[in-house]
């Protein structure tokens, strides 16, 4: 991530120093430092609420009930949490708000998520859960994609939902796809730990 | 208004009426329980600023410069080569680096190419099966202080690979080219 990070910025300066764009780019340096900020003060009320809402959810027992209605499938898709950790319920709802088109609910949970795994590995390394937890977050399944659906809808689309099914297939297409994925890296970094 | 665009709309508050309406009647102090779960989003959205800040000055500058448009010029004819709309080849390499970038893409190919066309099919599919790669691991490995990430780039890259694949293949069999 570090090289990616300094590249992009390297690569955009060097550019701009050829083709006369350092106007652009010593704009855009500042628009994006004032953007982050403005994203992440938005980001303050998304979490707050829906922190709030899932300390209820869970202490009224709705996450553990989510768990042991997705156990065989989740625990299957993340052999080291156990099974009653509030890690798999935190992983179950953020799965479940990006199914259901909520993004700004997924994150604050997928964090909480994040938060639980990082209290079982203890190390400021990716656990194996964390990597799976993240191929399946950027694959995500989606049965409604609100903003695609507010987009076809402003541009007067005879039917705005007819790419729904085929959204939720290549979705789900990705998801398996991630999984697999997911799967081969683990195994590769298995083998490679054994030889040494 | 069809079924899944009003459920859309109902699904937050029906979500709050079931959790509210569970937890009173299970005699739980529902107004406290939203505050002290609340109060920990505050630390959590500013603790993230850092690492949101940094990723977004990063991807301006590649932005703003020109080298990204650049860099995409180079990769559309070989992907278009391999079958891949080449109108479309823009979007699918910034949606993994870029929300708002791809939101604004996928809107401007909606608006040209009319939403009920090819293009505006695909471009509605890819933008809603696929997410924010960069944005994803930014946001959650930040918040918990993760700084080795291991292979979670890479595999996440390659799932996006395989969700624009997999878009242009459904988007094609469904709806015809």
């Amino acid at each position: 991530m570090n090289y990616i990070w300094a590249i992009m910025a390297i690569g955009g300066i060097i550019y701009a120093m050829f083709t006369g764009t350092m106007d652009q780019v010593n704009k855009a340096i500042f628009k994006s430092a004032d953007d982050a900020v403005v994203l992440a003060i938005s980001l303050i009320s998304v979490m707050v609420f829906w922190l709030g809402i899932t300390k209820i959810a869970e202490a009224a027992g709705l996450l553990n009930a989510l768990v042991r209605l997705a156990k065989p499938f989740i625990s299957r898709l993340f052999p080291d949490i156990p099974k009653d950790h509030p890690a798999m319920g935190y992983i179950l709802s953020n799965l479940t708000a990006n199914f259901f088109g909520l993004g700004n609910a997924a994150t604050p949970m997928g964090i909480k998520a994040m938060e639980e795994m990082k209290k079982l590995s203890n190390s400021p390394k990716a656990s194996r859960s964390m990597i799976t937890f993240l191929a399946v977050n950027t694959s995500s399944l989606t049965l409604i994609p609100t903003t695609v659906l507010a987009v076809r809808m402003k541009y007067e689309s005879n039917s705005p939902t007819e790419i729904v099914s085929a959204t939720l297939l290549a979705s789900i297409l990705s998801f398996i796809g991630a999984i697999l994925i997911d799967r081969l890296f683990y195994e590769i970094r298995r083998r490679k730990e054994r030889r040494i | 208004m069809s079924l899944l665009a009003t459920a859309s709309l109902w699904i937050i508050p029906c979500l709050i009426l079931v959790v509210l309406a569970i937890a009173t009647a299970k005699r739980l102090p529902t107004y406290e329980l939203f505050v002290d779960g609340g109060k920990e989003g505050i630390s959590l959205a500013i603790s993230i600023l850092p690492f949101l800040l940094g990723m977004l000055i990063s991807i301006s500058i590649l932005r703003a410069s020109g080298a990204l448009d650049a860099l995409i010029g180079l990769i559309t004819p070989v992907l278009s080569i391999l079958g891949m709309p080449a109108d479309i080849v823009p979007l699918a390499l910034v949606r993994p680096i870029s929300g708002t970038a791809a939101l604004g893409m996928t809107t401007e190919l909606i608006a040209t190419h009319g939403p009920d066309s090819f293009i505006g099919r695909l471009a509605s599919v890819l933008q809603g099966s696929t997410d924010t790669t960069f944005y994803v691991l930014t946001v959650y490995f930040g918040a918990v202080g993760i700084r080795k990430m291991g292979d979670a780039l890479k595999v996440g890259l390659l799932a996006d690979v395989i969700g624009i694949i997999a878009s242009i293949i459904v988007v094609t069999i469904i709806f015809g080219a």
